[in-house]
């Protein structure tokens, strides 16, 4: 069947979308109330978020639309030290899309968000005029426990900057299946649940930490470094890059510095905790790769450098410009 | 293999100025961090080896115009979106309306055209030797298919008489860190006449920090002497690819070329053969530039006249999200590469 017109009317055939593929694949009971909010438990610290996805393909290896959009919600919650709890999603369907596309979203959305631990507990849906895109917007609840207190500007002289896994794979497998490139190439998108429960309960002293998305390493470290006014120093060799994902961004002249990712991350903790947060990392299926790869050097200075395998030295800027194309 | 490293640190002989021509060069020595690693007696200076860098503002303007016109589709590379022309750039003809695509390979521009017989798909076909092949390479297949509703604009030049442009004209470059691309299809003899010409070493370099230090030991050690070393073997031949040549040679004749701060340069470009100019977007005439804004040292840049850090206005007016001209905008550009890898700064 394809979304028509009236799938967003508001009427009949909208309750029917929404019984048919969305509440039968989130399977929530407050959700499946169908009131105009979710009325839920919690209290303390909370932390609140919202992202939209309107990625190309829908489908792409290691994952689709709908994993993407539970993973960049969940992450978001998880990296500012809360608990992810609640997620809403809005869906923005165009004419045409097809509702068989659309319940395996729903069905890898409700899959994401059991292995992450949330529910999704609201959701809405319009239909506009088009040609079958589908665009969803999610929006997270998260709790911040006691004692937890996560920031950029937190990052210290002599602070260990970590990274769970390989750079740049999300964006590569976007890219290639846009442009008709055949490799071996997965995205990444995962839910960082596992590796960050990991360090809060071992005691790891977190100071700041970002999932890598658009605008990649390269963009979290100098924003980090700005709003702490510290000098990172990164060891090229120490970032871990697969041989397919490299060889691509060599063919296309990008770096893997900028690359977007959706299930790896970067953490500022403590010296001394810093090999045991990288255990916790390698211990969560996502975390394998995960390598300390750079210091905080310095204080009272804002700046990113990087130690070229040759033993070159150069500065790391943000990413600039439009070149590269939307990945979430 | 010896390790060049502390040669090239400590190095105290005469001072030596070796320029890169290739785009990809100049990001990669950015990359890997290279200039820190050279004696201050080694100076890299970028030449007008970034495509996009050398196009003139009359091409901008072309491409604008041609977005703007009802039934007319421009497909470009990203780099090229954001160049200033003389009015606004393809991003700003993008927001007013006009119809511009960014695509990553020309290869693109023909499934697009196929699927969209009542639209005109222009492609904005800058480069030099290597993308010409491609170019070559994708008028055979229109013609195969019969895809009648593809054009390009070109502005496509060739890399020697430009070479010999700096040589004569600017001066006090000691050694070339020749193209890699370029010489793929071109083959290293072509850099001979020129290295005997001005009595200065050509070597021809691959695209790795190791690859590049070798070039850079090499030119110093051949300093003063005519030769043309080929350090990229694994790629690159004495006689280049013959039949990449012979289809551009099918599609395209020697031409003069318009160059950004350099004015015409006789038998510096390329462009479509008569019998093809049913291809043809309109790309004769447009040789005129005009400085983006008024201050901007662009020119001198691209010649290695100047480091980009001379120019007044680099890391202050001039930046990536302000770009004042292509040099800063393109990411093979040498004020562009200078400001993200910090080599404006000591």
């Amino acid at each position: 069947m394809k979304i028509t017109m009236a799938h967003g009317s508001g009427g009949e055939s909208t309750s029917e979308l929404i019984a048919d593929i969305f509440e039968k694949s989130f399977n929530d009971p407050v959700l499946s109330k169908m009131e105009d909010s979710a009325v839920l438990p919690g209290a303390g610290r909370i932390a609140v978020t919202t992202d939209s996805f309107v990625v190309t393909p829908l489908f792409f290896p290691g994952g689709d639309i709908g994993r993407l959009c539970v993973c960049g919600t969940v992450n978001d919650l998880l990296m500012s030290g809360a608990d992810p709890e609640y997620l809403t999603c809005g869906f923005i369907l165009e004419e045409g899309a097809d509702t068989e596309d659309l319940r395996k979203i729903a069905v890898s959305m409700s899959r994401t968000a059991r292995e992450a631990g949330v529910r999704i507990v609201a959701g809405d849906t319009k239909v506009v005029e088009g040609s079958g895109g589908v665009y969803i917007n999610t929006a997270g609840v998260g709790f911040v426990p006691d004692g937890i207190n996560v920031g950029a500007s937190n990052c210290r002289e002599g602070d260990a900057v970590l990274l769970s896994g390989s750079l740049g794979d999300h964006h590569a497998a976007i890219l290639s299946k846009r442009m008709g490139i055949e490799n071996t190439i997965v995205s990444d998108c995962a839910p960082l649940v596992g590796m960050v429960d990991a360090m809060k309960r071992s005691g790891v002293r977190i100071h700041a930490m970002r999932d890598v998305t658009r605008g990649g390493l390269a963009t979290i470290l100098n924003e980090f470094a700005s709003a702490a006014v510290c000098r990172i120093g990164l060891d090229e060799s120490k970032i871990p890059v697969s041989p397919q994902v490299r060889g691509f961004c060599g063919i296309l002249g990008l770096d893997p510095l900028d690359m977007g990712n959706e299930g790896k991350m970067v953490a500022v903790v403590a010296p001394e905790d810093a090999e045991r947060a990288v255990g916790c990392m390698r211990k969560s299926r996502y975390g394998k790769n995960a390598a300390v790869i750079g210091r905080v050097e310095a204080e009272g200075e804002s700046a990113v450098l990087l130690k070229t395998p040759i033993g070159g030295t150069r500065v790391v800027g943000p990413l600039y410009g439009e070149g590269l194309p939307r990945i979430c | 293999m010896t390790d060049v490293r502390p040669f090239l640190k400590n190095y105290d002989g005469p001072p030596v100025r070796l320029m890169e021509v290739c785009g990809t060069h100049t990001a990669a020595i950015s990359k890997n961090g290279i200039a820190r690693m050279l004696s201050p007696a080694i100076r890299l200076i970028s030449g007008p080896g970034c495509p996009v860098c050398v196009t003139v503002t009359a091409y901008i303007d072309r491409l604008v115009e041609l977005s703007l016109r009802p039934g007319t589709v421009v497909l470009t590379f990203g780099d090229l979106m954001r160049v200033p022309g003389g009015r606004m750039s393809l991003n700003d003809a993008k927001a007013a309306g006009g119809n511009v695509r960014m695509v990553y390979s020309p290869m693109d521009a023909l499934r697009l055209a196929e699927s969209d017989p009542k639209n005109t798909y222009v492609f904005a076909a800058v480069g030099f030797e290597t993308t010409s092949a491609v170019y070559a390479a994708l008028l055979e297949d229109a013609e195969s298919e019969r895809i009648g509703n593809l054009k390009l604009l070109t502005s496509l030049k060739i890399m020697p008489p430009v070479i010999d442009w700096v040589c004569r004209n600017q001066g006090g470059v000691d050694g070339f860190i020749a193209p890699g691309h370029v010489s793929v299809i071109t083959g290293c003899k072509i850099y001979q006449p020129l290295a005997e010409r001005y009595g200065i070493p050509f070597v021809v370099a691959g695209f790795e920090g190791g690859q590049l230090l070798d070039a850079i030991y090499a030119l110093v050690k051949l300093r003063g002497r005519p030769r043309v070393m080929n350090l990229y073997p694994s790629a690159v031949r004495e006689n280049g690819n013959e039949e990449a040549r012979r289809a551009i040679r099918r599609y395209f004749e020697p031409c003069a070329a318009a160059w950004r701060g350099m004015g015409t340069i006789p038998g510096s470009g390329l462009m479509l053969r008569k019998e093809y100019s049913r291809f043809d977007a309109g790309s004769a005439g447009l040789d005129e530039d005009c400085n983006f804004s008024p201050g901007c040292l662009c020119a001198k840049v691209l010649t290695g006249a100047i480091s980009p850090a001379d120019c007044p206005r680099f890391g202050r007016l001039c930046t990536p999200q302000t770009p004042q001209g292509a040099c800063m905008v393109s990411q093979e550009g040498s004020c562009y590469n200078y400001y993200i890898s910090g080599r404006g700064s000591k």
